[in-house]
Formats: structure tokens, C-alpha cells, sequence
């Protein structure tokens, strides 16, 4: 059985260990061994920091397939589960690590806001967020770190007007959220991390209890009070929103803008076409291009599931390795070319099945409007360093820059 | 074309009202989806194709 500890030697030496490490000079493709493996078939085996063995799924339809199929589970306690890091402690992230139908109820008390309606009427004050960042930044010294002046504050703030979380403690949830998606990070100082953010959520919501706003930690109160949500249930809730909602965004708006200026040609065609429906395209092809969840989402398999004439037995690790799905040419044309005209909508960028991103109707808003802004207002934008000088995030969960020096 | 929703499976992701706002709405209190147009027109088609294809829950059926 996979998924548990091996005993040295008891698997062939070809196994390869996973996660890789991307090509020296490719900052922006997955890891060439991935591309090979997806080149061979749509499944095989890799062996994990703690050498147990499971499954990995790399082509395009099979992942789907996969996905959509409710005999896998995201249940981190079942063994076999192909944890990434040591033991993650013992409280899980709220519903994203929950199954079905405990997930979909939690699920669906926090829906309502990332309606697309809901979303669309955000964009005015999302819209202006991004042209007051850009004024003071235009209006400060330069060179400026991208990431702190605008690609973590603009998430950041729409995030917490959303919940009803103060901005000013934006040091602290920032440093916090950091440590917990960070590979590297030791299990004990994650869960610190976690054990932090959960008790300042805890705080507000107290706050909220108290004197309620309109805003989506207060409507969580009132699920506490009807018995719906338990008060740990609420405060879970509130950090998977709050890492969930600024981390990711943030990531693709740096990495995004990377990779823009290191591609001029599509840089000055999103620029120069003050089209929307360009814009939208571009948003779609990029996250497909980046895939910042880089580490494979995990799984475990309920029960025998065949895929490609080979059997998954139940209890077997499964990683579903969507950024190589992402570079499938049997879903994508020319699948490692940046091309913002291609109809990439179909990306599994944000997962598939019933876990597909929460917030993806607010992170392609937040996405158009800063990439549909940030470059028209500052069009002489360049790198401020060498792109073999930018710090990536090889070491975290979600992939992206620590920093990014531009000037203009 | 005849279109159908299983909104007991529908994950509230919104894909669909981005695809073909037209023939898909959300409801008010929890995002889930709703048929605007159960019978839409030849020219909405392929964008209530594509609605069928995203969804992630697959929870979108049609009947050409
Ligand atoms: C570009 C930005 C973003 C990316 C690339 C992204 C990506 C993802 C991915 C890959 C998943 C896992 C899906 C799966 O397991 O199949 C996910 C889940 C989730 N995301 Fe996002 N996300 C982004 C922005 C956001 C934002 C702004 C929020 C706002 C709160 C958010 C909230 C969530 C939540 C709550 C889940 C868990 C959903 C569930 O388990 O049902 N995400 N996201
Ligand atoms: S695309 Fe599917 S899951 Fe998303 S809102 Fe429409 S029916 Fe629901």
C-alpha cells in the first residue's frame, strides 16, 4: 500500500521525488521531470518527503475526470493522504479540507457574496483601491518593491472591507498567512501561525457579536446564534477567507506582472487595446500560464477508481498536479506559449470539482482591474533588477516573488 | 437545445453566468444557479456549451 511509510529499498531507485525543482532560467514553466512524466502517460508514482509513494495525475482529462469523481477525499487524517509537509496539526483549514456533505454546508453559508453580481459591484471600489496605490506609488521614490506597494495591499484591503477585518493589522495576518504556506515552515510554527490568526478571528468575532457591521464575519455570527456554525467553526472560517482571499491574488498580480514585462510583445498589446474582452482573455491565459498552486492538490483515494487501464486502490495517495495540467497539449495548443488572445478559460487554474476556488469570481475581478490599470498608468514599467536577481517562492504552497524591485 | 441544472450539486462557482449570462443567473441568498432560459436560442448555444464544459460541479446538462 502506498501512502505509508517504505521501508528503504522496497521501491525501485526511478521513483522520483516530488515536489520538483523547475528548470535554472524558467522561473514561469513547471518542472521539466513533470513534463516529461505527463509526456509518458497520464499517471504515475512519486515519492514524498516522508517516502511513502502515491499516485500522480498529470494529463489534462484524467485530472478532471478525477476531480469531478466523489470517491477521493481531501480528508487529511485518512491514512494514506499525501501530506505535503509534516502533520499540519490538528485543526484543519475549515471546509477546504472537509468533505462532502459537511463541505458544501459550510460552503454554501459564504457563497453569497462571490456571486457574480456581488462581485461585479465591488468593481468601482476595487477600481479605485488600484489608482490610489498607484498615485502614491507614482508620488514616492523609486525604485519600489511591487509586492508591498500594490500586488499584497490590493487583495489585502478588498479582502478585509469584504470580511470586516481592520487593514491596520495587515503586518500581522500578512506575516502569519506567510508562514503557514510556506514549505519550509517547521509543523510547530505553523501551527502557531494558524493558533495565532484563529485567535485574533476569534477576537472579531466577539467585536461582531457585539456590535455587528455589514460585512461577512458579522453574517457568521448570526450562523453561530442559530447553532449552525460553532464559534472554532466561524473563527476556521474567517482564516481560510482571509489567507485564501489576499495570498493567491497577490501572487498572480507580482508574478503576472513579471512575466508581462519579461513577454513585451503581450504586454503592449493588453496595454495598447482598451478592450475588455482582451483584458479578460489575458487574466484567463495568465493564470493558466503561472499556475501558482504549484504544489499539487492532494487527495486520497475512497475506493478502487481506474483511470488509463491502471487500478487506484482505495487508501492510495493521490496528487493532482493541475499546473502540469495546464501545459497539456491536448487542452492547450502550443501549451508553453504566453498568448493572451487563446481561448484559455477552460484552465484549471482555481481546481475542478466541488472544491473549485471560492473566491475566483472576486480574484478575476480584482485581476482585470489591475491588469487593466497598472500598465496603462505606468506604461514605462520595467524590472528594476535582473530577473535571475527576483526571489521566487520555490518553498511555498502557493508560488509567486517575495519581491519585485520596479521602476519606470 | 434544452437545458437543465442540478442545484442541489451546483457549488455556486458562477462560471456559468460568466459564460452565458443570458441563459444562467445566481440566486440571491447563496449563489447558486438558476435557468434564466431552459430553451435557449441557436446563437446562445455554443456559449451554453462552454457553460456546461467549465462547470465545475457538473451539474449543467444538455440535450441537443
Ligand atoms: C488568483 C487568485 C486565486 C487562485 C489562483 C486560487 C486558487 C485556488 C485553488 C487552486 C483552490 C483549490 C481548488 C481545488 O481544490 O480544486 C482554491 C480554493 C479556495 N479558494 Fe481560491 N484562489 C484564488 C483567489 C481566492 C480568493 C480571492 C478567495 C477569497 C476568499 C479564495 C478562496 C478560496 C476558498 C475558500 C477555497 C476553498 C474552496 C473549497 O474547498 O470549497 N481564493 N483556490
Ligand atoms: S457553473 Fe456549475 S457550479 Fe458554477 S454556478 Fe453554474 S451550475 Fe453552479
Amino acid at each position: 500500500m502506498t501512502g505509508t511509510l517504505n521501508p528503504a529499498g522496497e521501491h525501485p531507485a526511478e521513483i522520483p521525488e516530488y515536489p520538483m525543482a523547475r528548470a535554472a532560467g524558467c522561473p514561469f514553466d513547471p518542472p521539466p521531470a513533470l513534463h516529461a512524466m505527463q509526456e509518458e502517460g497520464p499517471l504515475a508514482k512519486v515519492r514524498l518527503w516522508d517516502g511513502s509513494t502515491p499516485w500522480i495525475v498529470t494529463r489534462y482529462a484524467e485530472q478532471r475526470a478525477l476531480l469531478a469523481d466523489p470517491r477521493i477525499s481531501v480528508d487529511v487524517t485518512r491514512p494514506g493522504y499525501p501530506s505535503p509537509t509534516p502533520i499540519r496539526g490538528s485543526s484543519p483549514i475549515s471546509f477546504i479540507l472537509m468533505d462532502d456533505p459537511e463541505h458544501a454546508r459550510l460552503r454554501r453559508m459564504v457563497t453569497a457574496p462571490f456571486a457574480i453580481k456581488r462581485v461585479e459591484a465591488l468593481r468601482p471600489a476595487v477600481q479605485k483601491i488600484t489608482d490610489d496605490l498607484i498615485d502614491t506609488m507614482l508620488a514616492g521614490p523609486k525604485p519600489v518593491d511591487l509586492v508591498e506597494a500594490f500586488a499584497l495591499p490590493v487583495p489585502s484591503l478588498v479582502i478585509c472591507a469584504l470580511l470586516g477585518v481592520p487593514y491596520a493589522d495587515h503586518d500581522f495576518f500578512q506575516e502569519n498567512s506567510k508562514t503557514i504556506i510556506k514549505r519550509s515552515a517547521t509543523p510547530e510554527q505553523r501551527s502557531a501561525a494558524l493558533g495565532r490568526l484563529a485567535g485574533y478571528l476569534n477576537d472579531l468575532l466577539d467585536e461582531k457579536l457585539a456590535n455587528p457591521g455589514d460585512d461577512m464575519l458579522s453574517q457568521l455570527t448570526e450562523r453561530i446564534k442559530t447553532g449552525e456554525l460553532s464559534r472554532e467553526g466561524a473563527a476556521q472560517m474567517g482564516v481560510l477567507l482571509l489567507i485564501a482571499g489576499h495570498e493567491t491574488t497577490a501572487n498572480m498580480i507580482a508574478l503576472g506582472t513579471l512575466a508581462l514585462l519579461e513577454n513585451p510583445g503581450q504586454l503592449a498589446l493588453l496595454r495598447d487595446a482598451d478592450d475588455p474582452k482582451l483584458v479578460s482573455s489575458a487574466v484567463e491565459e495568465l493564470l493558466r500560464y503561472l499556475h501558482i498552486t504549484h504544489n499539487g492538490r492532494r487527495w486520497v483515494a475512497l475506493e478502487d477508481i481506474e483511470i488509463d487501464g491502471q487500478v487506484i486502490r482505495a487508501g492510495d495517495g493521490l496528487i493532482v498536479a493541475n499546473d502540469i495540467g495546464n501545459r497539456d497539449p491536448g487542452a492547450f495548443p502550443d501549451p508553453d506559449r504566453l498568448d493572451i488572445r487563446r481561448d484559455a478559460r477552460h484552465h484549471v487554474a482555481f481546481g475542478f470539482g466541488v472544491h473549485q476556488c471560492l473566491g475566483q469570481p472576486l480574484a478575476r475581478m480584482e485581476l482585470q482591474v489591475v491588469y487593466s490599470t497598472l500598465y496603462r498608468r505606468i506604461p514605462t514599467l520595467r524590472l528594476a533588477t535582473d530577473l535571475d536577481q527576483v526571489p521566487f517562492k520555490h518553498d511555498g504552497s502557493v508560488y509567486g516573488v517575495y519581491e519585485l524591485p520596479v521602476t519606470w | 437545445m434544452k437545458v437543465t441544472i442540478d442545484q442541489d450539486r451546483c457549488v455556486a462557482s458562477g462560471q456559468c453566468v460568466v459564460a452565458a449570462a443570458e441563459v444562467f443567473d445566481q440566486r440571491d441568498e447563496d449563489g447558486v444557479a438558476v435557468l434564466l432560459n431552459p430553451d435557449p436560442p441557436a446563437e446562445q448555444a455554443a456559449d451554453v456549451r462552454h457553460a456546461a464544459v467549465v462547470c465545475p460541479a457538473l451539474a449543467i446538462h444538455i440535450e441537443e
